[in-house]
């Protein structure tokens, strides 16, 4: 024994490691409660069922919706999608899946049987079957849905990524 | 080195004069009983951090306020943590307060020259026991919702003024939207700087006077 340590020094340390300690286990926490919503992964990617494949008509643009809800914290906020399948043929790949969200405001088009386009009722732009614009103000042609699978119940599944 | 720096702030900031006056005065031969406002001290400071790292979760709304506490205790990484902490610290507290004013009583440490720190004191009592009220009603659930109910209209029973006390007290004549915000502006800002003030008169005072021996035999 060098130095015995006085009544006072003592009393300082313990002091020292227990506010420490206090500080670290309450402080560690806390640090993890405030960053926590920065670490959680949203899910902004589904793979979204469409109908049976088998009785979808070919040639003929069939609609479909679907609803996502985003969670935050403890607001739900619900948005409605929706879009066109076509069958070109027999195949279960030949396909063309469209978005229903015209590319010019937003607006939901409609499959005219009539004229055979897509008209959208905001500002009366057509597109063609293939989702090209043929007539008003889009910039650009209908959006795709590129990724599709068939499941083994026969089940047209497309996937859905939040832009 | 740090020494160097230590004496260079210590001599702008005076911080040995600071430790000596404040954490290192003398004081009477005590027992744990003298620990107890201390002890509430603490208390208050874990309260107050706890309190403040709640409101970055918590909504005083009434679509709101339940959700948000349910997502702080179960959606939040140590959300129960910091909300537990802020629940069972608010009754210690209470407690605490009043422990430490009972032993202030039962010493007579109220006396000459201390009246004006017990005056001081029974206002922390006060304040105190108004967060734990306002508090209450902030998680927004049944049990909030009646107390507060039945506690405005104790309020309220108060002769001639009564029904005005129940109206300024809920913001109207019934628990609202109105009554819960008022509720958490007082929780968080209006009683808080009440007791901040206080605690700081308190304690200037407990320096100024020291603290008070233990009655004699004789006295």
């Amino acid at each position: 024994m060098s130095e015995p340590i006085n009544r006072r020094e003592f009393i300082k340390g313990v002091t020292a490691v227990v506010g420490g300690l206090i500080t670290t286990v309450i402080g560690i926490p806390t640090i993890a409660y405030l960053i926590d919503p920065a670490l959680k992964e949203s899910s902004k990617e589904d793979w979204i069922p469409v109908g049976k494949l088998e009785q979808l008509p070919i040639g003929k643009p069939v609609p479909f919706s679907f609803t996502r809800v985003q969670v935050n914290g403890w607001e739900r906020t619900a948005t409605s999608h929706g879009g066109f399948v076509l069958r070109k043929s027999e195949s279960p790949s030949d396909l063309l899946i469209l978005n229903s969200r015209c590319t010019h405001l937003g607006c939901t088009v409609n499959w005219s049987e009539n004229d055979q386009v897509y008209l959208c009722p905001c500002h009366d732009a057509k597109f063609d079957p293939q989702g090209k614009v043929l007539d008003g103000p889009p910039p650009r042609l209908l959006d795709r849905f590129t990724d599709f699978r068939v499941t083994e119940d026969g089940i047209l599944e497309i996937f859905y990524k939040e832009a | 080195m740090w020494k160097k720096v230590f004496d260079w702030l210590d001599e702008r900031l005076g911080l040995n004069d600071l430790y000596k006056n404040l954490l290192d005065r003398p004081e009477p031969k005590g027992t744990w009983w003298n620990t107890l406002g201390s002890a509430s001290l603490f208390l208050f400071v874990l309260q107050g951090v706890t309190g403040i790292f709640l409101t970055v979760y918590y909504t005083p709304s009434p679509d709101h306020a339940y959700d948000s506490i349910q997502y702080i205790m179960q959606g939040v990484a140590f959300g129960w943590l910091i909300r537990g902490i802020h629940h069972w610290g608010a009754s210690l507290l209470v407690i605490l307060v009043f422990v430490h004013m009972l032993r202030v009583f039962v010493t007579a440490s109220y006396k000459y020259p201390r009246e004006m720190t017990w005056l001081v004191g029974i206002g922390l009592l006060l304040t105190t026991i108004g967060m734990g009220f306002t508090g209450y009603l902030l998680p927004w659930n049944q049990r909030a919702y009646w107390a507060t109910t039945v506690g405005t209209q104790i309020a309220g029973s108060v002769p001639l003024i009564g029904g005005f006390i129940l109206k300024a007290l809920r913001g109207g004549p019934d628990l609202s939207a109105l009554t819960l915000q008022r509720f958490f502006a007082a929780h968080i800002w209006m009683i808080p700087a009440a007791l901040a003030g206080l605690i700081g008169v308190h304690l200037y005072l407990i320096i100024k006077h020291g603290e008070s021996h233990f009655p004699a035999k004789e006295d």
